[in-house]
């Protein structure tokens, strides 16, 4: 059950980076490409954004029941990120919204750009930090010494300054594979084919920066990976997607190309959780927060799962039929 | 600004932010569904054109709605991180029940907002009664882990912890069942009155337009119901209280002095040097009554508890009469309508009664939030009532005044943008559907 429990957890943190991954990395999109493909880009997030937002929620909701010490030491320690990502969240949610609503061509329509813009930058930003301080290992259990030892230091460094690099990179990654599926034109699908290139290129660049600082920040990454099998297999999976993403990319057949990317990033993070599981938040000194060590009493974990399995019974055909009415072929 | 206290206000501004879009959220999409319903049945432009409108305010709302409760489940540990070590496990059942029929509610309302051409009308009306539906469940399931936190249950508390933990009885707490019927019908009162208040404005320049009337018909019927039957849920919310939280229930009142056939005490500001309520109206006897059903029972004061575990009189008694003026104000409005629209055909064409509703849209949701003090200061200095302390609760990181400094900036942003962006959304019925151009006699 404890497994069941652990497996939707990471599936659901996969979905909310691939979807949501693709919602932010929309917005980042536009700053390095500008925004001819406004309109793409709106009909593609408005009808899912909120739903593909709901995966986090529900993740949170599992660490909160499920690993309440997880939670408590991730809102104690990483407060301050915690905060940016949030502030971030309301901002990028509702300037795109009110976008879309808006569409007369004022003033406000550009405020409500930059907003969307900067917001969908920042907060994968402060969520790769947030990621960074639990796999890095200076959280100091406890909560114990300094304020800045306590509050700043676990997560403002190198090692989490390339984790939030690396999340912008993959997350306009994703996005640029979704929208060359989305786009109505051709000028418009060579312009997201040709970012998707890039920002993979990027996105490989500050793989390796997250490993490099790794090793500055004593965290032996380089290490930890090559001692996990499932993680070197699932890696070289990722590099030979590499080929087969570039190919189509340049000849869309949309359903591929996103099963493509999905299994992709879904290898990132399955690689990533097969290194360091059982443990989810590395602490300074070695008193690591794992799975089994910080899990709720069996009767939590018994409804937790049963509401898990009953939601999911009636979430994933919704979900199917949203998509299927949305992003079915437009011809 | 001491910690406890910013952290306090960062989550009274968070939950009075969100449980406005909360509110909306539930009610409106049951209003559209009956709009588009009716528009299935007769044809009428005017109906197809009110839901049309309705769903373009909502998605607006939808989406502030959402983004603030995101936030909210993480304050919960961002603020007191050691309320939900504990608590976690005990009500997350709840929590992981929300998240359920919240994600069906986005989805819902992602085909129905966004499928008016793609779906077949009747697959896309019944889109919209599945996001009514899960939206008053996931209102119910966050009250139900409120109303724990006010009545807790379904474990052992030993040596600092939670222990034999039974989430199935925490959730069916004794007041689950009380907060949740309140806040459901609240949140209907609340919506209709503000939806009918607007419609009655514009109409009183308009005074024969179809379109208004149509939406002002619709949210008032919704609203007279509720409004009328929100003041039993009252009985039975203040029975309820009386039995399991005499502190609240005396501070709500202001009953300083445990006593037989005590008094209501209407209006007035009590002074806890006096242990008075000046300025009141006292009615001997009611107080006894209302909380339990005898006019000669004894009300347990506040004379009962020490000073350090009294919840702030002040606040919770001001707030407390609020929402029962607002509540009975409603009602009354929700009665007079359902009885001339018997007498008189039409009562939607008169100005006085168009400007009385429009003097209301504010109302329900000044009670809503009133409402709201009541439940969570009248609860302290309890986080958990009778287990866990607020002040033992909250996060031990320095400066969280910045953090509520932040949430407030944005929070007073977006209220702005949304006043303007509801202005615009107005002013361009007209060109925007037809029926708002047709006039009726």
């Amino acid at each position: 059950m404890l497994q069941i429990i652990i497996i939707i957890l990471a599936v659901a943190f996969i979905l909310y980076t691939i979807l949501g991954g693709a919602d932010f990395g929309a917005g980042i999109l536009e700053i390095f490409a500008g925004r001819r493909g406004e309109r793409t880009v709106s009909k593609a997030i408005a009808p899912v954004w909120e739903a593909n937002h709901v995966w986090l929620i529900l993740a949170i909701v599992i660490i909160f029941t499920g690993f309440p010490l997880v939670y408590a030491t991730l809102s104690l320690s990483l407060h301050i990120p915690l905060m940016v990502v949030l502030i971030g969240i309301v901002l990028r949610g509702t300037a795109f919204t009110f976008r879309y609503y808006d569409v007369s061509p004022d003033k406000t329509h550009k405020y409500f750009t930059s907003f969307f813009e900067i917001s969908s930058f920042i907060t994968p930003f402060f969520l790769g930090i947030t990621l960074g301080a639990m796999i890095l290992g200076d959280i100091p259990p406890d909560n114990a010494g300094s304020f800045s030892e306590r509050f700043i230091l676990p997560w403002f460094n190198l090692f989490c300054v390339a984790m939030g690099l690396f999340t912008i990179a993959i997350f306009g990654y994703i996005a640029a594979v979704f929208l060359t599926g989305e786009a109505k034109n051709t000028p418009e699908q060579r312009k997201y084919s040709r970012l998707s290139k890039i920002f993979l290129s990027s996105t490989f660049a500050m793989g390796l920066l997250v490993f490099l600082s790794a090793e500055y920040n004593n965290r032996h990454l380089l290490a930890d990976f090559f001692g996990s099998v499932l993680c070197i297999i699932s890696f070289s999976l990722v590099i030979l997607l590499i080929p087969v993403i570039f190919y189509l990319v340049n000849h869309p057949k949309t359903i591929y190309l996103r099963i493509a990317i999905g299994a992709q990033v879904a290898l990132i993070i399955f690689g990533w959780f097969a290194m360091q599981f059982p443990v989810i938040i590395f602490e300074k000194g070695g008193t690591h927060l794992t799975f089994y060590n910080t899990q709720a009493p069996y009767a939590t974990l018994y409804q937790l799962f049963i509401a898990l399995i009953v939601g999911l019974i009636l979430i994933v055909p919704c979900f199917y039929f949203l998509f299927k009415v949305f992003k079915g072929s437009d011809e | 600004m001491e910690d406890l206290l910013a952290a306090r206000l960062q989550m009274a501004l968070s939950l009075g932010f969100h449980i406005v879009f909360a509110c909306i959220g539930i009610a409106m999409p049951v209003f559209m569904a009956f709009s588009e319903w009716r528009w299935l049945r007769t044809g009428r432009q005017a109906y197809l054109d009110v839901a049309k409108a309705w769903s373009k305010g909502v998605a607006i709302f939808f989406a502030v709605g959402a983004v603030s409760g995101t936030v909210l489940s993480f304050e919960l540990g961002l603020l007191f991180p050691e309320f939900m070590k504990h608590a976690g496990p005990i009500i997350g059942m709840p929590f992981s029940w929300e998240g359920t029929a919240f994600f069906v509610e986005a989805i819902a309302l992602g085909v129905f907002l966004y499928g008016w051409k793609k779906l077949n009308k009747w697959v896309h009306w019944i889109s919209g009664i599945v996001v009514g539906i899960s939206g008053i469940m996931s209102g119910i399931f966050v009250v139900a882990a409120n109303s724990w936190m006010n009545s807790p249950t379904g474990f052992v508390w030993k040596d600092g912890k939670a222990t034999e933990i039974d989430p199935v009885a925490a959730m069916f707490n004794d007041a689950w069942f009380s907060q949740a019927l309140h806040m459901t019908l609240a949140a209907f009162v609340a919506t209709a009155f503000a939806v009918a208040g607007v419609h009655a404005f514009l109409l009183i320049k308009n005074r024969k337009n179809e379109f208004h009337k149509t939406a002002l018909k619709i949210a008032l019927s919704f609203g007279a119901v509720a409004a009328i039957l929100q003041p039993l849920s009252g009985d039975i919310s203040a029975k309820d209280v009386a039995k399991r939280q005499p502190a609240k229930l005396a501070a709500l009142e202001a009953h300083y002095k445990t006593s037989t056939h005590a008094g209501f005490v209407f209006g007035g500001i009590p002074n806890n040097k006096t242990e008075q309520v000046d300025y009141a109206i006292h009615v001997p006897g009611l107080l006894s009554y209302l909380a339990h059903g005898d006019f000669n029972a004894e009300v347990i004061g506040l004379d009962k508890f020490p000073k350090e575990e009294r919840p702030p009189v002040v606040i919770t008694h001001v707030a407390f009469q609020i929402m029962i003026l607002s509540g009975c104000l409603l009602a009354l409005a929700g009665l007079l309508f359902i009885i001339f629209s018997t007498r008189w055909k039409n009562i939607l064409g008169k100005k006085w009664w168009l400007v009385f509703i429009a003097w209301l849209t504010p109302i329900g949701f000044i009670a809503v939030e009133a409402g709201w003090t009541v439940t969570e200061t009248g609860r302290q200095p309890w986080i958990i009532y009778g287990v866990m302390k607020t002040k033992d609760a909250v996060s031990t990181m320095p400066g969280l005044q910045y953090s509520f400094y932040s949430i407030m900036a944005v929070y007073v942003l977006l209220t702005i943008i949304i006043i303007w962006l509801m202005r615009k959304h107005i002013a361009r019925l007209q060109t925007d559907y037809p029926s708002a151009k047709i006039e009726t006699e």
